[in-house]
């Protein structure tokens, strides 16, 4: 009595644990992880144009996932990322680009950060450079200084 | 004094800065005009919606100075600007196509049936391709299109009456004549 | 009746506003103590009545009160209670009431702490923090009531936006109000010095310590926003630079370089127009920010939906008040000495250094907010500027600026000499580059702009250690000493330490995770697993749940590595039922080196699942810096000159 039992138990058993060997591997959303990959990198620079402010590799909206399929078809029949940014911009204009295009019209965006640091940091250095030149008189005087305050050091 | 104007710089650019914002609160930072204004229409061949066997294309529409309204049954705007359409249609010159986009083919039907037919003929975009060529990226939107196939106008969002007095008759008129 | 009572109350603490505003700061001007002395009491008056009608608006949504037509936009009776009382921030009215609860907030704090100062400035600041209430108390009564009532009351509210129905929800409206709100003071206390002509050392040591609050109380409420979106938006992002998180990032950009500038106004008295300055854009920005995130001008997914009108409003009011602050420098800053003297190359010097970059840093992010809108305005078109410009350009604005990080504490006032600094952190540079390199090979891929930037943070933790070293074997090895030493260390400069320690962590985990993070996107069966650098993980299968106010598919996902468990993950879609919206709930196991993150997508033919699986590395050590840096804040206030000055009182 107790042979057979146990004999089902383990007949059991084992097939259980076939059951889990046979639990697969998950396989890739897509078909070519590859070419998804690239899909979103270029998704995430294009805005959804029916949403707040997302990039249609985010947005769950219709026109998101129509222009995610329209990017992967595109690069799946060879086109490169620029032809894809190119027929983006023909049909929604530079406004769907997240990265501005660098032209005249955005020259003082791309260029203004670098001249402000350059002339911030210049003029600082030109009004120091003038103080360091002035004479005493133009100063407070130093507090011969007292045991300097050990919390401001 | 001079110490003073130097001041003034800040002042300037507040001031700058003010006027921005200013302007910026009558505009609508969502709308996207449309680049294709004065390019040729994207070329296109899709079936009628009430006769799929046949289709309709660009090159079909040479000739003619004509409109294109994108329009869709889950579409709650274009509910909105139906009415004036049709009786925009009954009275003008010009022929309207409809741009049936996203659309179930019954669904669509119905709709038209429901709430009246201006249209020359509509087309269905089933999968939103020719929408996207088109720049279509809300729903409804309404192009004018001239007799070499170049897009004139576009209209985003629901046609009024002062849009259709104001901007597209005007327009149809110098373009027909 | 409890509406009315409310909106009664805001209209008492207007009134109140209005008298702080006017009597006390005329007072100070002719020397009337009787009208100064005003001011303290008037305070608690505005306090209270904007408290009580704060918290008639609590009641009118714990209630259900649906005849309140805020409440019956923001609420629903399914709503849980937590998230009914945070529901009253949730819109746009609600959030408002909040800004001036917390501006009353800290008038009050500042009516409580001012007693050292002479009568004439407590009695100018809190004046001006009273003019500033006027400002948004018109705002919200004239255009903004949250008492509006609706008849006929419909029976269910329309619900809070269940993005918001969520603990960060109910604590980073309150925390970003105080930091933002906060620099009010700094501004007033800065109109209060322009308007006496007593700006000075002293001064920006009173100034110090309210500034430093507000900021902390800024940090974390940013981090709290950034935290929220990353396990609350499903898209695994933490900062997309939208026009509402620039909103916020910009006074705080400026709050900490008012901070340092402060340092050196304190210390040696110059400078002072600078700081000043630098005082009132702080909240000139916050009230910027304010105006951005109400007026519909720039497309953000967090902006409150409102209309021009509003706009216009808080256009007038930002007109204003910075229009009037910048007339009042023009005309009192000239007078202003130019304090003690210092070296071109010295700490004050690499304070002043760090101002400018941070400065730079807050104007370029503007400039990428507004540029948009300023080409549309012109009629030039319409473009975007998004995530790409952004971490093009502010990123190398910080390499400078975190460079200054590591020589400023090192450098002395006055005179610094350069050799010797260098000689001193010859070795934190050197370990920073090693460090940054091995850790690339140890996370397995060397890269280029992942390594420039841990050799940043490594060196913040190199000077930050060596200014250690230095203060614990002042003349030479000497551990004997070294306990005493360290705890002599002023708690303003461990605090310093920390907030800098803070930043570095900061650095580590933006560079980890932008670098080393890994996707997975699946296709799971039950029972399917799949695993991402070394974590195995299993789909057991879906589970249908019913919350308070939604039905959820809950996907059972167990963690396992090399066998051993790690977590079990439940990552939802939910549906809630009254607005019918669905949300995607990411499941998330935080540890300490890395994040494994799970979001469930859409169910395909076959009954799979799509599943995306992230394992995100370090990406906590973003919000542990922001927490370090927010602690360095907490230590420099509470450093005994302070306490014993809350002691004198």
């Amino acid at each position: 009595m107790r042979t057979a039992v146990s004999r089902i138990v383990i007949s059991l058993a084992w097939a259980l644990a076939c059951v889990g060997v046979l639990a697969a591997e998950a396989l890739p959303a897509s078909n070519d992880p590859i070419l998804e990959a690239r899909v979103m990198k270029i998704s995430n620079e294009l805005r959804c144009l029916v949403c707040q402010n997302e990039t249609i590799a985010a947005s769950h909206a219709d026109l998101a996932v129509d222009l995610r399929r329209q990017v992967r078809e595109m690069l799946q029949s060879g086109q490169n990322e620029q032809q894809v940014i190119d027929y983006m911009t023909a049909r929604y204009g530079d406004f769907v680009l997240y990265r501005p295009p660098f032209k005249a019209l955005t020259a003082l965006l791309w260029i203004g950060p670098g001249a402000m640091v350059i002339l911030g940091l210049g003029t600082l250095f030109v009004v120091l450079r003038r103080r360091s030149r002035l004479g005493d008189a133009a100063f407070e005087p130093d507090d011969k200084d007292a045991p300097q305050d050990p919390h401001l050091s | 004094m001079m110490k003073h104007v130097r001041y003034l710089v800040h002042f300037g650019i507040l001031l700058v800065l003010l006027y921005f914002l200013r302007a910026g609160l009558s505009l609508n930072p969502k709308e996207v005009p449309s680049p294709l204004i004065g390019k040729p229409a994207p070329a296109f061949s899709l079936p009628r919606l009430d006769q799929p066997e046949q289709r309709v294309s660009l090159d079909d529409l040479r000739g003619q100075v004509w409109m294109l309204n994108v329009w869709a049954s889950w579409c709650v705007a274009c509910r909105q600007e139906h009415p004036l359409l049709v009786q925009y249609a009954k009275q003008a010159k010009v022929p309207i196509y409809g741009l049936n986009y996203k659309d179930e083919r019954a669904a669509g039907m119905k709709w038209l049936a429901d709430f009246g037919n201006p249209y020359t003929a509509s087309i269905a975009d089933r999968d939103g391709r020719v929408g996207i060529d088109f720049g279509v990226y809300g729903v409804p939107e309404t192009f004018v299109i001239d007799r070499e196939g170049v897009i004139r106008y576009k209209q985003i969002g629901p046609l009024t009456p002062e849009v259709l007095r104001d901007t597209i008759e005007p327009m149809l008129k110098q373009l027909n004549s | 009746m409890i509406p009315e009572i409310g909106h009664f109350s805001l209209w008492l603490a207007l009134g109140m506003a209005l008298v702080l505003g006017t009597v006390p700061l005329l007072g100070a001007q002719t020397g009337r103590a009787d009208w100064m002395v005003l001011a303290r009491p008037l305070s608690y008056l505005l306090f209270f009545f904007v408290a009580f009608a704060f918290a008639c608006l609590v009641v009118s949504f714990v209630g259900h009160d649906f005849s309140v037509r805020y409440v019956a936009t923001n609420s629903n009776t399914a709503l849980p209670l937590p998230y009914r009382i945070a529901a009253v921030w949730g819109g746009h009215e609600g959030s408002l009431l909040l800004w001036v609860q917390m501006l009353a907030l800290w008038t009050v704090a500042v009516a409580a702490f001012s007693r050292h100062l002479p009568a004439a400035v407590a009695a100018r600041i809190l004046a001006v923090m009273g003019l500033i209430a006027v400002g948004f108390l018109l705002f919200m009564l004239l255009t903004s009531n949250p008492f509006d009532r609706l008849f006929p009351a419909p029976p269910e509210g329309r619900d809070l936006n269940p993005l918001l129905q969520d603990p960060g929800m109910v604590i980073h409206p309150p925390m970003l109000y105080m930091g933002y709100v906060g620099f009010s003071v700094a501004f007033a206390f800065a109109i209060a010095a322009l308007i006496g002509g007593t700006l000075d050392s002293t001064w920006a040591r009173w100034t110090r310590p309210w500034t430093t609050v507000a900021w902390m109380f800024l940090t974390i409420g940013i981090a709290l926003g950034s935290a929220w979106a990353y396990y609350e938006l499903g898209w695994g992002g933490w900062w997309f630079w939208d026009p509402v998180e620039n909103a916020s990032l910009m006074p705080w950009l400026l709050g900490t370089a008012l901070i340092h500038s402060l340092a050196v106004t304190e210390k040696r008295n110059s400078f002072k127009s600078w700081t000043v300055l630098l005082a009132i854009l702080a909240f000139s920005f916050s009230l910027l920010g304010t105006f951005l995130v109400r007026s519909g001008v720039l497309s953000s997914v967090h902006a409150f939906a409102t209309d021009p009108l509003r706009g216009q409003f808080i256009l007038a009011f930002l007109a204003v008040v910075v229009g009037s602050s910048f007339g009042l420098y023009a005309w009192r800053a000239p007078e202003v000495g130019i304090g003690k003297r210092f070296g071109l190359w010295s700490k004050e010097s690499a304070l002043l250094g760090n101002n400018v970059l941070l400065v730079v840093a807050a104007l370029a992010v503007m400039l990428g907010t507004l540029y948009p809108l300023v080409i549309d305005a012109l009629g030039l078109g319409k473009i975007s500027v998004g995530p790409p410009y952004f971490d093009a350009v502010f990123m190398p604005l910080m390499a400078p600026t975190v460079f200054l990080m590591g020589i400023g504490p090192l450098a002395r006032w006055k005179n610094a000499e350069l050799p010797a600094i260098a000689l001193r952190l010859r070795w934190a540079a050197g370990v920073a580059i090693a460090g940054a390199v091995l850790t690339g090979v140890l996370a397995g891929e060397v890269r280029l702009v992942a390594t420039l930037g841990l050799v940043m943070a490594y060196w913040i933790v190199g000077s930050v250690l060596t200014d250690l070293w230095g203060r614990l074997h002042p003349h030479g090895m000497d551990w004997a000493h070294a306990p005493t030493r360290l705890r002599q260390i002023p708690r303003a400069l461990v605090g310093m330490m920390v907030a800098h320690l803070g930043i570095a962590v900061f650095c580590i985990g933006v560079v980890m995770v932008k670098t080393y993070e890994v996707e997975s996107d699946v296709k799971m069966l039950v029972g399917d697993s799949t695993t991402v650098r070394g974590y195995t993980f299993t789909f057991d299968g879906i589970k249908e749940l019913q919350g308070p106010n939604y039905v959820a598919a809950q996907g059972q996902m167990r963690v396992t590595r090399d066998g051993h468990p790690v977590a079990d993950l439940r990552p939802e879609k939910r549906i809630y039922r009254v607005q019918q919206n669905p949300m995607t709930e990411a499941a998330i196991d935080s540890g300490l080196t890395r994040d494994l993150y799970v979001s469930l997508g859409e169910q395909v033919e076959g009954g799979a699942w799509i599943v995306r699986v992230y394992v995100k590395p370090f990406i906590d050590w973003i919000w542990y810096g922001c927490l370090f840096m927010a602690l360095g804040g907490l230590l420099a206030v509470t450093d005994r000159r302070y306490r014993r000055a809350a002691e004198a009182q």
